[in-house]
């Protein structure tokens, strides 16, 4: 079966963010959507530890160790970029000022709850970061996760078993074989890799998946 | 005449006492305290509480602070780092406690201390295991937790420039929580680069304004990245 690379979906992702949109970009898999932002739209990456403006990576040798990202990774700003405490950069998220924030996921479910921060097992130890705050302040909260587990199950489910980042959250979800929205009428299926049916990939989803209707 | 510029890092955090509550300034290595809080390690006091976004990296800075032994408990957003191994050590035998809080509401929680606020209500975690016990409330259709103020005796800050006001400037990213946690402790040190004459910072450029901060040591350039 065909799948989506890390980058294919990054574009994926990129090509659906407007021209003028204020974003956030969560650790791990979401930071590769910077690489693929169309270089015509202005869009400005918000960064949790208090960046407005983040640009691309700096050339070797021109790191500032004082200018990183939420991954703690050198960056650099764009020309109209500022910098602010971390009070601001939250009421950021809370107030419901950034247009769009791309998060990974461990599960999210039908209803759009979003499980991505604590495995719950006994041995973890858990890590929230910004994720909470996110979920629930970007005006729409974009996921990008592999469709299956590595044991073939799939992430979009029922209900999460793991503790909950946020309820009922996500708008979108990006995986390696199709583009789901969460809607209050249940899942719409917007885009799918080449050469995937749509009955295969509702069999590999386990949860009522819907077509979507026109464009 | 006022002078909060203190000649070392020794002096400044002297009379911190066993089983304060302390700020610590940093996302990562960006306004990490690390001359202050290597001075505290120093001085020896022990069974502190930290609040602070992260737990340390490697073996200086936070974790050194940890691997020492002088923390009884840690507020942070995000303890678990790729070389959090001091502190993934210390939480696995049971020697730390952990309250895991969400970074906003981290940095709100010490605003709000800062600026006498009795607590308020956040969107952000609820119905998460981190809002449980709890109360909530539905305000205009929406869900709520209540969140309280983070008090602390001593708040240890990175800044980049001030005068002998306390008046601050802060450099890129390394400004984060520094700002909020300089307003919330009873005794604000704050290490800086550069030490400049009362009147040389553009009164429009200063970032914490000096009646927040107490004590002033001069550290020089970024030491260490941490």
């Amino acid at each position: 079966m065909k799948r989506w690379s890390k980058d294919e979906m990054a574009a994926r992702v990129a090509r659906d963010i407007p021209d003028g949109s204020y974003v956030n970009l969560g650790i791990g898999l979401p930071t590769l959507v910077a690489n693929h932002l169309p270089p015509d739209r202005e869009i400005v990456i918000q960064s949790e530890n208090g960046v407005l403006g983040a640009g691309p990576s700096p050339a070797k040798g021109e790191e500032d160790p004082e200018l990183i990202n939420a991954g703690k990774q050198p960056i650099t700003l764009l020309k109209g970029g500022a910098f602010f405490h971390h009070a601001d950069s939250f009421a950021m998220m809370r107030g419901g000022h950034l247009d769009y924030c791309v998060l990974g996921a461990f599960q999210v479910a039908v209803n759009g709850d979003l499980a991505n921060w604590h495995t719950g097992t006994p041995d973890a130890i858990p890590a929230v970061g910004g994720a909470m705050d996110l979920a629930i302040g970007a005006k729409r909260v974009l996921i990008m996760m592999e469709h299956l587990t590595k044991t073939g199950e799939s992430k979009i489910v029922p209900a999460c078993t793991y503790p909950l980042t946020g309820m009922g959250c996500v708008n979108r979800v990006y995986t390696d074989l199709a583009v789901i929205d969460i809607t209050p009428q249940g899942l719409v299926v917007r885009d799918c890799v080449d050469g995937l049916h749509f009955d295969e990939l509702q069999r590999l989803t386990g949860v009522p998946l819907r077509r979507a209707e026109g464009p | 005449m006022i002078n909060k510029i203190v000649a070392s890092v020794e002096a400044a955090v002297a009379d911190i006492k066993d089983g304060s509550t302390i700020l610590i300034g940093g996302f990562g290595g960006p306004g990490l305290p690390v001359a202050l809080i290597d001075a505290l390690i120093a001085q020896g006091a022990r069974d502190l509480v930290i609040v602070s976004n992260n737990a340390g990296s490697g073996e200086t800075g936070l974790a050194a602070l940890l691997k020492a032994r002088r923390v009884r408990k840690i507020l942070c957003s995000f303890p678990r780092q790729a070389d959090s191994y001091v502190f993934d050590g210390l939480y696995r035998a049971g020697e730390i406690e952990l309250e895991v809080v969400p970074q906003g509401n981290l940095a709100e929680r010490i605003r709000a201390a800062g600026a006498g606020i009795g607590g308020f209500f956040t969107p952000t975690g609820y119905g998460t295991l981190l809002a449980e016990g709890k109360e909530t409330r539905e305000i205009d259709g929406r869900q709520y937790v209540f969140e309280s103020p983070i008090h602390a005796d001593v708040a240890l800050v990175r800044a980049d420039r001030a005068d002998r006001w306390g008046n601050l400037t802060y450099r890129k990213a390394a400004r984060n929580f520094g700002p909020v946690m300089a307003t919330a402790a009873k005794c604000t040190i704050v290490e800086v680069r550069e030490v400049v004459e009362l009147g040389a910072i553009d009164p429009e450029a200063i970032v914490t304004p000096g009646i927040f901060v107490q004590r002033v040591v001069k550290v020089g350039g970024m030491g260490r990245t941490a």
